[in-house]
């Protein structure tokens, strides 16, 4: 099926793709919606790793917590976002960082109307394939 | 029977949920988003309903990857609000008017739209959010002060259902509730948007021409914005903008002629462009 929706600068589109490729790490990452999960988690991550049967680039990923390669090996925002909520850093914050504008100036950015869409509609206008 | 008097769209932007319960939002950054829902909670309160139909989505909440349901009717008795990593919102719990969600779950399947029948299920901000800033806040131990019938839409796992078949489902969710035989005064919401990306280098886009002509377009010409393909949501709006395909169920379920009774619009909330309108039938 022809993918159109590929054609868009610094975006991923979680098709069923991407969900099969990062399906054991986005579960692992749901089961921190949950107190008792993230209590064993912060106790022994490796450990707790151990029952997705991720690949190791994956697992390294969560390790590193190198929010845009989770996303490049198939984890989706809304997962991965309950990792950054383990870690206390919210959706803005998360945003912040997979940008590589930093908190502040991100939020900045945000208070100021966003980022435009002029220039960012498709990945010639940034220079991609 | 019971009768469809109005429909509201609405951003479901949880940082709106978040400083609501830490009681923030007279801050400089929080009151221009609070002040575009006062008129809205005035007009709640003189035309409160007895069952909201709420169209939103689960943010990988109460469905994990591993059952994806593109359209999900909550018919359990009530929905307690759920942990999203951060501790559950302290708000009351929702009831559901569960008499009425059977008959509409049994109407739209007779009527050949396959939903999922969900009998346990908990509710995140997508549609937590929404009755918060329509009725300000409520303590936890509180009631919401109408029932709520929760539809939820898959819009996380790409395809989300087409903005044509969430229209057309708005046709069907009407049917079945004027076929509901109670006198009841229900509204419709279709919730989340506008424009936003949460993820990935391009986070932060927001499209403000782009949030105001579908605004605009609901009202004249809401089946020629059903028909847009999903490539453009999630170009002109960002990728997480494709929520917006929830409002065409909102506005399928309405009459073809509206009032526009309310509409605020402002940039930004944590990453999101917040869009809210309010539509009454004409009689």
């Amino acid at each position: 099926m022809e993918k159109d929706y590929e054609d868009i600068p610094g975006t991923f589109v979680f098709d069923a793709d991407r969900s099969r490729e990062g399906y054991h790490l986005n579960q692992f990452c749901i089961s921190l919606r949950l107190q008792a999960n993230r209590d064993r988690f912060q106790a022994d991550e490796k450990t707790y790793l151990d029952a997705y049967p991720m690949t190791s680039d994956q697992r390294d990923a969560v390790l590193n917590r190198d929010w845009n390669r989770l996303l490049e090996l198939g984890g989706n925002i809304y997962y991965t976002s309950k990792l950054a909520a383990n870690d206390g850093i919210n959706f803005q914050n998360l945003a912040g960082l997979m940008t590589g504008m930093g908190v502040e100036e991100y939020r900045k950015m945000m208070v100021e109307g966003g980022r435009p869409i002029e220039g960012n509609r498709y990945k010639s206008e940034w220079g991609e394939e | 029977m019971a009768r469809i008097t109005a429909g509201i769209g609405c951003s479901h932007v949880p940082a709106i949920g978040v400083a609501m319960d830490l009681g923030n939002t007279h801050e400089p950054y929080w009151q221009p988003v609070f002040k575009g829902f006062e008129k809205s909670r005035e007009w709640q309160k003189e035309n409160n309903p007895d069952v909201i139909f709420m169209v939103y989505n689960d943010h990988c909440t109460a469905f994990d990857a591993s059952c994806i349901p593109t359209f999900a009717l909550g018919c359990a008795a009530e929905f307690q609000p759920a942990d999203e990593g951060f501790g559950p919102r302290p708000v009351p719990v929702v009831k559901n008017h569960q008499k009425m969600a059977s008959h509409i779950a049994q109407s739209l399947i007779l009527d050949e739209f396959d939903i999922t029948i969900m009998n346990e299920m908990e509710v995140d901000h997508g549609l937590t959010v929404p009755l918060s800033v329509m009725y300000g806040e409520i303590p936890q131990d509180g009631e919401w002060p109408a029932l709520v019938i929760p539809l939820c839409v898959n819009v996380v796992q790409y395809p989300a259902p087409t903005g044509n078949r969430c229209y057309n489902l708005g046709k069907a969710i009407r049917r079945a509730i004027e076929s509901y035989d109670e006198d009841l005064n229900v509204h419709i919401y279709g919730t989340g948007g506008m424009s936003h990306q949460l993820q990935y280098k391009r986070a932060g886009l927001i499209n403000p021409e782009w949030d105001n002509d579908f605004l605009d377009r609901l009202t004249t010409d809401p089946v020629g914005l059903s028909q847009m393909p999903h490539v453009e949501y999630l170009r002109e709006a960002g990728s997480e903008g494709v929520e917006m395909v929830m409002w065409h169920v909102m506005r399928g379920a309405l009459n073809d002629d509206i009032t526009e009774v309310h509409r605020f619009y402002h940039v930004p909330a944590s990453n999101t462009a917040v869009g809210h309108i309010i539509f009454e039938n004409h009689a």
